[in-house]
């Protein structure tokens, strides 16, 4: 009953969000106020009944009813409560209907928070949201419906794939998708923009806090796959440049450039085609990347089993939408006015730097991830592109970027002068290059690779600490609260923070490749093996039980001399539904270094083959990717962007009242 | 020429002067960097690189797999049903690695036809076919059927 209650729920879900991109579009062209005033409900109801559907899986899901086939195929009796909601997303199905509840959901707090917003832009933007909302509703009812009845009935499901059974994992897709569907706002503000033709500051600076938002998301969403990936696959890597990585990379790639061209088109109004290109952009790479995910088209240790008309659904989704919102811009991009002029040398050119340098980085991992299926469809081989070309395109654009990084926020927009720029970023480049030189000595590294990250990380921090000192110049540290307090500092604030993230995450990829230690070893119990300046002793590996698992549990005692400083327990697992062996690493964690030790298999007479690792640094990749996220949030939260952005016709006094009330 | 012309001039030469150079550098970089996908079929034709490394999938033939006394170093045939080739791997091999399962090897050929593997991959999901093993599985079987249909009665 209550699967079927989900079933009708999504249906109607579908039928509001045609009434969402409809009427109030139309309304908001011929002037009735009444269709216009549709927008907002229906936002509300499409929410509403989204979640009553998500609701119903999940309760499926807890109850174990396996009359569902979705159920039926990834839930278990066993499965511990937590994953049993986690595998709500666990699969194509569930994990489109996140998709759709996440879209619902952010339609809704638009529709809440843009109460600000004029009532035809707010109905356009709703519009678009519902579009799209059409798309994923009807992708999930006519392909992937989560619903879907299983008859006879099984007594047990056929369990959570293990390497979902994680906590990691359990909040990953949700971060991620948010993110996905947190660019479609960004998207729809650009097409609302478009086709109201009024792209101003005012549209920049409603867009800003949304994009960011999503922006911050995809961020945790990616820092924690790479974290998870670490520590669940057993193999201790933290990126393979895979297609699903690179699908979710592009967008961010994008969503960066959009931040940072949106600050230009708010400030300065200059950029403002572009911005409105790079927010079309970012979205189409969510679409694509859903697309990547779900269609299994390209070969991926993400992908899997999947059903080719799908796929085709999606990429007609895709066209649709790339082309027609290509078109629109087409149509009206030449009707949109230029900003201000500025000079070569000014954060204006800067930004533009920055955004060409990431969008032409987001081009060349799209050329490597589609390349594969490029040379396929014109008969040219079957290829994969190496592993070592991505790490070679990211390692030279990234430190141009970097060098610009440091320079922007100290140069001010419209016109800098050059020699007084050089000035101030003398120190920084002179301490930053004795640094680098520093590291890369033989005494101490003896790595070019390490100077050069340690020169850009100091670059970056010092630049940082100039431009600190330059905005406390008058009142020092004391002034520290109160500019947090006040309008435009946290948006400053965040993004010192977020670069303070770049600098960290810089050091910890390049120490983490340039001095990890890794071994493949054959151990027997007792005895010892020296790596990286520790020693490792296998003592043996002893039978373990989980709740739906069994394990193979290895002690690994770590010394460094002759000081104990942990004692791992690698496990080998086999979950008793799908039978499958799951490595489980052991990892020592620290802030300078991790041990990280995963069992391999047994071979005979208590031997058994073990992966052991020192890895330097490796934390700083996520600690980078927290400080960045943690940098977005600080900006989003500037009270700049609650303040009434237009004033509306007759609201001049209104604005005035509270100003005065504030005196009295 | 006025001079904001002109500084436009010069900033769309400077991008596209480097944008140009970029797409030069990763062109090149991008051809030295592919990895052909081959068969077992193809590879025993003589089709695959010498000396270059390319990847090879296939299914792990049942009762192939042999450990070497070392401990760490595996021998196993990977095959696509008409014809297969033997690889070595030295290292610990993926959770899901087992005999039947598909796989894909990166690695290059030695002298003496054995494929040498410097990286196994198997999938996340059991039931889950790598594209290209499935289409070269495929393929083997349809060459297979074709030499029996032709063959007279």
């Amino acid at each position: 009953m209550i699967p079927e209650l989900g079933h009708f729920a999504l249906i109607l879900a579908l039928c509001i969000a045609v009434v969402q991109a409809t009427l109030p579009l139309i309304g908001s062209f011929n002037r009735t106020a009444g269709w216009v005033a549709l927008a907002r409900p229906a936002a509300w109801g499409q929410f509403l009944f989204l979640g009553i559907a998500f609701g119903a899986l999940t309760h499926a899901f807890l109850v174990d009813d396996f009359s569902v086939l979705y159920v039926a195929r990834h839930g278990n009796t066993r499965l511990p409560d937590i994953y049993k909601i986690s595998a709500v997303w666990g699969a194509h199905e569930g994990s489109l209907l996140l998709w759709v509840f996440l879209l619902g959901g952010w339609t809704a707090v638009v529709s809440l928070l843009g109460r600000r917003l004029p009532d035809v832009m707010l109905a356009r933007v709703l519009a678009v949201m519902g579009m799209i909302s059409i798309g994923f509703l009807a992708f999930l009812l006519f392909t992937s419906n989560p619903f879907e009845r299983l008859f006879p009935v099984p007594p047990e499901g056929g369990d959570l794939n293990p390497l979902l059974q994680d906590p990691g994992l359990a909040i990953h897709p949700p971060m991620l998708y948010m993110g996905y569907v947190g660019m479609s706002v960004a998207f729809a503000f650009a097409i609302a923009a478009l086709v109201g033709g009024q792209l101003d500051a005012a549209w920049a600076r409603w867009s800003r806090p949304w994009t960011l938002v999503a922006w911050v998301f995809l961020t945790i969403g990616i820092t924690l796959g790479s974290w998870w990936a670490y520590y669940e696959l057993g193999w201790g890597g933290w990126w393979f440049w895979d297609p699903v990585e690179n699908a979710s990379f592009m967008p961010w790639l994008a969503g960066t450039a959009l931040v940072h061209s949106l600050a230009v088109t708010e400030k300065r109004g200059a950029f403002k085609r572009w911005t409105v290109l790079l927010a079309l952009l970012a979205f189409s790479l969510c679409l694509l990347g859903t697309f990547l995910v779900r269609s299994g088209v390209l070969t991926s240790v993400h992908a899997f089993a999947s059903d080719p008309a799908r796929g085709l659904f999606i990429l007609v989704f895709l066209c649709i939408v790339i082309g027609s919102s290509l078109l629109l811009y087409a149509w009206r991009a030449p009707g949109i006015s230029r900003g201000g002029g500025f000079d070569l040398l000014s954060r204006e050119s800067l930004l533009l730097g920055n955004n060409l340098l990431l969008v032409v980085t987001c081009a060349f991992v799209l050329l490597g991830t589609l390349a594969p299926l490029l040379y396929d469809a014109m008969g040219w081989g079957k290829i994969s592109v190496g592993f070592p070309w991505f790490n070679t395109m990211f390692v030279t654009f990234m430190p141009l970027l970097v060098v610009l990084m440091g320079a922007g926020p100290l140069t001010r927009w419209k016109r800098h002068q050059p020699a007084a720029l050089l000035r101030s970023l003398r120190l920084a480049f002179f301490t930053s290059l004795a640094a680098g030189a520093v590291t890369a000595l033989p005494l101490l590294t003896g790595s070019v690779a390490a100077g050069i990250a340690v020169a850009l990380s100091v670059w970056l921090l010092t630049t940082l600490l100039a431009g600190l000192r330059q905005r406390l110049q008058h009142r020092g540290l004391a002034a520290l609260p109160s500019d947090l307090a006040g309008r435009g500092g946290r948006s400053w604030y965040g993004m010192w923070l977020a670069h303070l993230g770049v600098a960290v995450f810089i050091i910890g990829v390049t120490f983490v490749t340039q001095f990890d230690v890794e071994k493949d070893v054959r151990m027997s119990p007792g005895q010892s093996i020296e790596l990286g300046g520790y020693r490792f002793r296998f003592d043996g590996a002893a039978a373990h039980d989980g709740p739906n698992y069994r394990a193979q549990r290895g002690t690994v005692t770590v010394f460094r001399g002759d000081r104990q400083i942990a004692q791992l327990h690698p496990e080998k697992r086999t979950y008793l539904v799908q039978t499958r062996p799951m490595t489980e690493a052991g990892i020592d964690a620290g802030l300078m270094r991790d041990i990280y030790v995963s069992l391999g298999e047994p071979l005979g007479g208590g031997d058994w083959a073990l992966r052991l690792y020192y890895k330097p640094f490796v934390r700083w990749i996520w600690l980078g990717g927290i400080l960045m996220a943690a940098g977005g949030l600080m900006a989003v939260s500037d009270p700049r962007y609650r303040m009434r952005v237009l004033a509306r016709p007759g609201s001049r006094a209104a604005q005035q009242a509270p100003a005065a009330g504030s005196h009295a | 020429m006025n001079p904001a012309r002109r500084k436009r001039l010069i900033l769309i030469g400077l991008m596209v002067t480097g944008v140009g150079v970029a797409v030069a550098f990763a062109l090149s970089a991008f051809n030295q960097n592919l990895m052909f996908f081959y068969s077992p079929t193809e590879v025993m034709a003589g089709k695959a690189p010498q000396g270059h490394p390319f990847r090879l999938g296939g299914l792990v033939s049942a009762g192939s797999v042999e450990r070497l006394p070392n401990g760490l170093t595996t021998r196993f045939r990977v095959t696509d049903q008409a014809k297969s080739v033997n690889v070595e791997y030295t290292g610990i091999l993926p959770d899901l690695f087992r005999e039947g399962q598909g796989i894909v090897a990166h690695g290059r050929l030695r002298d003496d036809g054995v494929f040498v593997a410097d990286e196994v991959l198997a999938k996340h999901d059991e039931n889950y076919m790598p594209p290209e093993v499935a289409a070269s599985l495929q393929e083997a079987h349809d060459e297979a059927t074709d030499v029996t249909d032709k063959t007279p009665p």
